[in-house]
């Protein structure tokens, strides 16, 4: 026996035009919180639903718990799913959507309102049994939808964007809440989402999806820190995106950085130079796009006042974006124009900037990435 | 305060008369007045020319001359029979335009159900029987094709008439029902079957209750059509149909006998009202609630 509960190989599913799923291959460890993420129309929910059995697979296998679900339905599958809208009965109270799964497979009533009312207690909602599902709050409804599943002890549990219709306050604990529930129960959970800020939060292991295909596959930190393509780059968190074409790529570069990989320099269309770890061989000549994490950046008044040894940028800030630990100040580059975003230290130092001061700006080359630039997308900056 | 906000109650009660006057002027002119007319005509008893006492008699007839009873009972449970038919059919059609056959497709599928209601109720019964007679169509090919020795009488039975009730009531059926199956959001269906619900299950425990609002309007049109129909029963069914409608024609119009005419309506009235409510209370309904979310 494995120790993945869900493994998929060269999964594909076609609908007329397009490739929803494409010959994908991954598992999902025993009791792992695993997340696909992915802009909408990635193929994200068709790959969920055919996990779900809702739809056939065109080629390939899926596997959970170590079995075949090749033409095993829906209702016969040991996954159960958490619906995007949750689907709860309108027609049943709380403990009769939660005691549904139970009653199907014959369990007596007294067991299932037992151990209904059991699941709900453990989800925070002792004594809802009674109540209508049109009574709880988005939050409670929530838990309700993850215990009427998790009752019937599937192997896997799957999660259509169930934050999606909260309200930013209540998503924020609701993330959290489902992270301390997956831990509780052990259970293993496939998450859906194309907020990368879930994802991150929530996930053991998440796979970035892009037209049918993971671009990733990795731990967050794997993702944030060290993307493996430009889409993912782009996708997981903020960046600054500058295109150009490598000038330098020689030895002295990378050792005056003391960098473990390869450094190049960047120049742009209109002539900024900066530069960056390269990811995959290249040469001088290459078009290529280059990310830079808002917080990798160091902003100072002059400078001087900027870490030793690293090329500086000259900028004037266009304006501030305040929003508590998250902010940030929007700079143009002093001889392009072209916009620079820096996440401003906690510090409070740079708490009295105002629209239109000169500013220096550095960054470390190697917490800097470039990728060869993809066919089409060299036009203009993110 | 009370200077400011009385004129405007008092605008909003007067726009809502002035709505509501056409619903009750019909209410009361059409439907209420010949109804106390008909109540007073059923309460008395003919007794020498233009000589009338109240009397309970057209009652007393009814319940002592079997044949009343009689038709009136068989009317009841044909009536009954037709709307469990019609709801049986429509039931498969319903889902098929609401959830199978959606968009442009699903409003086809529902024009084709609405084009035979086009032609006249009258036009269309005939149709039935120019199909059905010994000497119609559909006879004939039965005997052509050797599974009836020679054309038979397919008019005049009990199942035409049952055929000829549930075809004229299934579009009743088919609106109530369609809308009620539209608004049954999909992802519950899936829901249900990712918990492990079959599909009998997933049609007794999330379809039906949903959809029973609809169901049960469908099932008080096409009942109370059924059993006031006269035409249908009449031309399919020939003498032997026995409808109680046709009961009340012929106390009204061929013997002339308007009381006993008044008091066979009545009759009717109080069975169509005890059967409605009867079904509301069995199915756990109220009568409002149906009607609103219908």
């Amino acid at each position: 026996m494995s120790d993945n509960d869900l493994e998929a190989a060269a999964v594909s599913k076609r609908f007329s035009d397009h490739t929803a799923v494409d010959s994908l291959s991954f598992a999902v460890a025993r009791g792992s919180f695993f997340s696909i993420l992915g802009p909408s129309g990635c193929g994200k929910t068709t790959l969920l639903r055919m996990i779900a059995g809702f739809i056939a697979p065109d080629s390939g296998d899926i596997a959970i718990g170590g079995r075949s679900m090749r033409g095993v339905a829906p209702n016969r599958r040991p996954v159960n799913m958490v619906f995007q809208q949750l689907a709860l009965f309108p027609m049943m109270s709380v403990g009769e959507n939660v005691a549904f799964g139970l009653a199907r497979r014959g369990v007596e009533r007294a067991e299932r309102t037992r151990r209904a009312a059991a699941m709900l207690e453990r989800v925070g909602l002792a004594g809802a049994a009674q109540k209508r599902v049109d009574e709880l709050s988005g939050g409670q409804r929530q838990r309700v939808a993850i215990a009427r599943s998790l009752v019937l002890e599937p192997t896997l549990l799957l999660l259509d964007e169930p934050l999606g219709a909260l309200d930013l306050k209540l998503r924020e604990h609701m993330k959290i809440e489902l992270k301390q529930l997956q831990a509780a129960f052990g259970t293993t959970f496939v998450y859906i989402t194309h907020d990368q800020s879930e994802a991150l939060v929530l996930s053991d292991h998440v796979g970035v999806m892009s037209q049918g295909r993971f671009e990733q596959l990795g731990t967050p930190q794997d993702l944030y820190y060290r993307p493996q393509t430009p889409f993912v780059a782009g996708f997981v968190g903020a960046n600054n995106r500058i295109v150009g074409r490598v000038t330098r790529t020689d030895a002295g570069l990378a050792a005056a950085h003391a960098s473990t990989g390869p450094v190049v320099e960047i120049t742009t269309a209109d002539g900024w130079t900066i530069r960056a770890r390269s990811q995959g061989a290249m040469s001088v000549g290459d078009a290529v796009e280059a990310f830079v994490r808002p917080e990798v950046a160091s902003l100072g008044r002059a400078p001087q006042e900027l870490p030793g040894g690293q090329p500086s940028h000259a900028g004037d800030v266009q304006s501030v974006l305040f929003d508590g630990a998250n902010s940030a100040v929007l700079l143009s580059e002093r001889a392009t124009r072209r916009e620079f975003r820096i996440a401003l230290p906690q510090t409070g130092q740079f708490s009295d900037l105002k629209p239109g001061e000169s500013v220096a700006f550095s960054f470390e080359p190697e917490r800097a990435v470039c990728f060869p630039a993809r066919p089409g997308a060299a036009g203009q900056d993110a | 305060m009370l200077d400011a906000a009385a004129p405007g109650r008092w605008t909003a009660r007067l726009n809502l008369g002035l709505l509501l006057a056409p619903a009750l002027l019909w209410l009361g002119a059409l439907i209420v007045l010949p109804h106390v007319e008909l109540g007073v005509l059923s309460f008395r008893e003919r007794v020498g020319p233009r000589q009338y006492v109240p009397s309970l008699a057209q009652y007393r007839t009814f319940f002592t001359e079997p044949l009343y009873w009689h038709v009136f009972l068989r009317t009841a449970v044909m009536s009954v029979l037709a709307t469990l038919m019609t709801l049986m059919l429509a039931f498969p059609i319903a889902w098929t335009i609401a959830k199978i056959a959606r968009g442009r497709a699903g409003s086809l599928l529902f024009i084709l159900c609405l084009i035979p209601f086009w032609v006249s109720e009258t036009v269309r019964t005939l149709g039935w029987m120019i199909l059905l007679r010994e000497s119609g169509v559909l006879p004939a090919l039965l005997a052509k094709l050797g599974l009836t020795a020679v054309p038979v009488e397919l008019l005049y039975h009990d199942a035409t008439i049952m055929v000829g009730l549930v075809y004229t009531s299934l579009l009743f059926m088919l609106i109530p029902l369609i809308s009620s199956l539209e608004s049954l959001d999909n992802s519950l269906i899936e829901a249900a079957y990712d918990l492990g619900a079959g599909g009998f299950a997933i049609l007794r425990t999330i379809v039906i209750p949903h959809a029973a609002p609809g169901i049960t309007a469908g099932c008080i049109i096409v009942f109370m059509l059924t059993l006031g129909n006269y035409l249908t029963p009449t031309l399919l069914g020939g003498k032997n149909s026995q409808w109680f409608t046709e009961q009340i024609y012929t106390q009204f119009i061929t013997r002339f006998n308007w009381e006993q005419g008044a008091a066979f309506g009545f009759l009717l009235l109080a069975l169509s009202t005890a059967l409605v409510v009867t079904g509301l209370r069995l199915t756990g309904q109220r009568f409002g609630d149906v009607m609103r979310r219908s």
